[in-house]
């Protein structure tokens, strides 16, 4: 059993991208390092383990990046998704030192890789991992055991004890079984409460009980708790999350990558009732994916169903479950549960007010329906050549915003100010620079920079 | 078909090989995270149902680096349970006793390291029966022991054998598989990339993830090149000498700055490296990312490649000596049992893995796909 009678210098609560960061920048400043990892070792790296990119801002083509990409377009990229809801310097300075990370990354043995197939639109703002987050975090921990991090897996941090403007030390609980943690300097990076069903349902409402995670069981949000109840400050609306519409079959937690669907523009999904509800073509889907989540939660059961005929279903990537098949809409709609004639009665009015005129799978084709109350203003083609596909979506978050408000030193405030030896870092902050939407590889990019930021104000706190 | 990974679906471990790899490969298409480690990610873009010959391809692409293992989110505990170097190991090894002639002997020396092991003790005595019975009245060097025809009576046809019923199971896996028209491109490609080994580098070229879990190095294809090189040296260093017997009239022994000791030499003690190389490194890893069954068989087959280079060695060392009759039928009883069981041992991975890499090279680049 793991007992810490010393004091170190800097103790790291959680064990995904933005805690590995951290510490390893403060132990490289020379600070004696314990990281606290909730997870057991197989599951270590939180949501980071299902990463595959970074979103990286340069001036001029630098491996694995294409073209540039300036800070400017970086940060007018960001306003849009969220709607201006962002802290302008942090967000420059997150911004600013992406490039500086990229080089930093590969010193420590993160490998990149070209643009997967698939995602040729990313190449130029996005740094792909070689092997996926897995693999970013597996070399992490390698260099951290290097430089010789001590390293606690199951060390579930249940409380951060504060007297007056200092945390003292942490409560934790290793494989069960209570221990205290004293150190000199404190980090927090251990991510979102997603995985905390109660808490979404009591932020979002009792539909939140189907609601599927798609990252790891771990991020449950108890330091989080225990901040906000100490009265840290906080950021971020606490009753949202960001949610995409996944296949329905995937598993409760830690679906990940493969249980995205991108068939929704070549489908029409209704609800359980048998009914359309939204525009499934407005817009390219990279553009859409991230509101289908919160459409199909706001359906009975929190439950939607994608149909498509033989004419679409080679469109899209495949999903890691095959598609329910059948040779008619009503046997489609039987297989899927639903009521075969009202299934059909939609199809029926969906392909009568379909029209002609030329398909492009890769563009906004404007290829739209005439005259119904819901319309797909976009690759709109009758669903009419068997055999016949269908695929349960339903939600799957991927974080939430509500969070710890930190500074430009990634230092966690209380009302009377700042508490002097704690800092925050990654998901757990990130509210305060994304306030609500996404924008793809930005997530990685707010744990490597501010970890960084946490590590070396750590380091430079106790040295 | 895909298979339904749903509680209704299949219980994993009542599927084959083939369909357990394909349940995983399905998973990895729709991943695709591990592209730049190897070939065998991006062969995999091209389709969306696999066939059985697609994934005896891709399993002889895969050089078991194990890259795509310790990358995976999806591996147990998760209900995923991915192992994509053990699902292709196993694909492989079936395919090569499939693809054999007879299989059964296949499936034998594939997996038995005791049978290889009791196969060698028989030709070791046939050989010191022979040497004993067919002692020839003159003669040098070890030629005093058997004669050259004799010898070349004997491993000529247990030589060539063997490689036309490797030949044969080529051209069916090449059936399998469908691979087209070989040009030379393909060819060249491929001896590039085996030369290289390039799908052992990592595809940052610090390596696999062969024997210190998650770390990368390149430890084993460095040895796996000693011991290929080695063993193209001593082949070379016989060819050479046969060349130099017939067509040259100059008989062993050779003294040491002759072609066939200037490649034997060297060749052999890089094959005995090697060899001792890739069974520590062997010892050192997880049995479980290989095709567990076959670990015997393939341990045997490295320490019988190492036995023909020691031996052979040794037979040089012993020059002249009293050891050299006994050292003979040895050094004799290991050639000849890897020579005969070139279609049945993993020595056929060569021949497999150069017609994959040829296949490979012959498709069209894999696409950059569409815009998602
Ligand atoms: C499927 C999926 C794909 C994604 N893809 C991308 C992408 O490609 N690019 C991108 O930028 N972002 C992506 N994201 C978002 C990204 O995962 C997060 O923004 C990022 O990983 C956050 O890093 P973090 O270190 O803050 O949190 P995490 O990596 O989640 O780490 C939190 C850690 O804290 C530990 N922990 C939690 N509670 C405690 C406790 N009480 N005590 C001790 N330890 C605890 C957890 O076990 C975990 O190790 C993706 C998310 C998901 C779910
Ligand atoms: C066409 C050229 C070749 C290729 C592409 C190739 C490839 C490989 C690969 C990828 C492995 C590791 C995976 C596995 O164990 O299956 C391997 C193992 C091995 N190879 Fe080769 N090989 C080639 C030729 C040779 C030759 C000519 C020899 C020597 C006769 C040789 C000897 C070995 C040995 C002894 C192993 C076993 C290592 C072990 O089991 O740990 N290879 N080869
Ligand atoms: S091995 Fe795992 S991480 Fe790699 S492509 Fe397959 S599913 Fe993805
Ligand atoms: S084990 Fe290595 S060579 Fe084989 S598929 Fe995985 S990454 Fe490729």
């Amino acid at each position: 059993m793991k007992d810490w009678p010393e004091t170190f210098d800097l103790a790291v609560v959680g064990g995904g991208n933005a805690a590995l960061c951290a510490a390893i920048t403060a132990a490289e400043a020379g600070a004696s390092v314990l990281i606290l990892e909730g997870a057991p070792k197989a599951y270590r790296g939180g949501n980071s383990r299902h990463t595959r990119n970074f979103r990286c801002m340069h001036h001029g083509p630098m491996f694995p990046l294409t073209g540039s990409y300036e800070e400017e377009e970086y940060f007018q990229d960001l306003m849009l998704v969220t709607k201006g809801k962002t802290d302008e310097a942090l967000a420059r300075l997150a911004i600013r030192s992406t490039e500086e990370c990229l080089p930093w990354m590969m010193a420590h043995g993160v490998r990149f890789q070209p643009s997967l197939s698939g995602t040729l639109s990313l190449s130029r703002t996005n740094a792909f991992f070689l092997g996926g987050g897995k693999a970013l975090v597996n070399a992490y921990y390698s260099t951290a055991a290097n430089l010789g991090i001590k390293i606690a897996y199951e060390a579930q941090v249940t409380h951060v004890h504060r007297e007056a403007d200092c945390i003292t030390h942490l409560e934790v609980e290793v494989a069960g079984r209570p221990v205290t943690v004293k150190a000199r300097a404190f980090v927090l990076a251990s991510g979102g409460f997603q995985a905390d069903i109660d808490w979404l349902a009591r932020a979002w409402g009792p539909a939140a009980r189907n609601f599927l995670i798609r990252g790891t069981p771990y991020n449950r949000g108890v330091v989080l708790r225990d901040m906000l109840d100490q009265g840290a400050e906080s950021v971020g609306d606490p009753t949202q999350c960001h949610a995409v519409a996944i296949d329905g079959r995937a598993p409760k937690y830690d679906g990940g990558i493969v249980t995205r669907l991108d068939c929704v523009p070549f489908s029409i999904v209704v609800n359980k009732e048998g009914e359309r509800f939204y525009d499934e073509g407005e817009d390219v889907w990279p553009k859409r994916y991230a509101i289908w989540g919160r459409l199909v939660a706001a359906q009975p059961d929190q439950v939607g169903f994608a149909l498509i005929d033989a004419k679409s279903i080679d469109l899209f990537m495949p999903s890691v479950f095959p598609p329910v098949k059948a040779d008619t809409i009503e046997g489609l709609a039987t297989a899927l549960g639903l009521h075969p004639q009202a299934v059909r009665r939609t199809v029926d009015g969906f392909n009568a007010a379909c029209t002609p005129g030329p398909f492009h799978p890769t563009e906004l084709d404007g290829l739209r329906t005439q005259g119904l109350k819901v319309p797909k203003t976009n690759w709109a083609r009758p669903l009419e050549t068997p055999p016949f596909y269908g695929y349960q979506l339903r939600p799957g978050v991927t974080f939430t915003y509500l969070g710890l408000k930190v500074d430009a030193r990634a230092q966690v405030h209380t009302p009377e100010g700042p508490v002097r030896n704690l800092w925050a870092a990654g998901e757990i902050m990130a509210g305060s620079i994304l306030g609500q939407g996404y924008l793809a590889g930005f997530g990685m990019t707010i744990g490597t920079v501010f970890g960084r930021i946490a590590g070396k104000e750590a380091a430079a706190h106790v040295a | 078909m895909s298979l339904d990974l749903s509680p209704a679906g299949l219980p994993l471990s009542a599927l084959s090989a083939t369909q357990e790899a394909r349940r995983q490969i399905e998973i990895c298409n729709a991943c695709r995270y591990c592209e730049g480690f190897c070939s065998v990610f991006p062969a995999m873009t091209r389709q969306k149902a696999f066939a059985d010959g697609d994934l005896t391809q891709l399993a002889n692409l895969c050089h078991n680096c194990r890259g795509c293992y310790y990358a995976c989110q999806y591996t147990q505990p998760h209900e995923f349970a991915l192992n994509i170097p053990a699902a292709l190991a196993e694909v492989r090894v079936e395919s090569w006793e499939r693809l054999a002639r007879p299989q059964a002997l296949a499936r034998l020396f594939q997996t038995q390291g005791v049978a290889l092991a009791g196969l060698l003790v028989v030709a070791l005595a046939w050989f010191f029966w022979a040497l004993t019975m067919w002692r020839p009245v003159s003669g040098a060097g070890f030629y005093a022991h058997l004669a050259h025809n004799t010898l070349v009576a004997i491993f000529v046809p247990a030589f060539v054998l063997p490689l036309a019923l490797i030949a044969l199971s080529l051209r069916d896996y090449w059936r399998e598989v469908g691979g087209g028209r070989v040009r030379w491109a393909h060819l060249m490609r491929a001896f590039d990339q085996a030369a290289r080994m390039k799908n052992l580098s990592g595809g940052h070229g610090e390596g696999c993830n062969f024997e210190n879990a998650d770390r990368f190095s390149n430890h084993r294809r460095v040895m796996h090149q000693l011991m290929m090189y080695g063993f193209l040296l001593c082949f070379a260093s016989t060819s050479s000498g046969t060349v130099m017997h017939y067509a040259l009239g100059w008989e062993a022994p050779y003294p040491l700055l002759s072609l066939p000791k200037l490649l034997g030499v060297p060749g052999g003690l890089m094959m005995v490296a090697g060899a001792v190389g890739l069974a520590l490194l062997k010892l050192r890893a997880d049995p479980a990312l290989g095709a567990v069954r076959v670990w015997g068989g393939e341990m045997a087959f490295i320490l019988l490649l190492g036995g023909v280079a020691l031996t052979g060695l040794a037979l040089y060392a012993a020059t002249g000596s009293a050891l050299v009759g006994p050292l003979l039928a040895v050094h004799l009883a290991t050639v000849m049992v890897l020579f005969l069981l070139m279609p049945f041992s993993k020595m056929v991975h060569g021949f497999y893995r150069l017609a994959a890499l040829v296949a490979e090279a012959g498709r069209p680049a894999p696409s950059a796909g569409g815009d998602t």
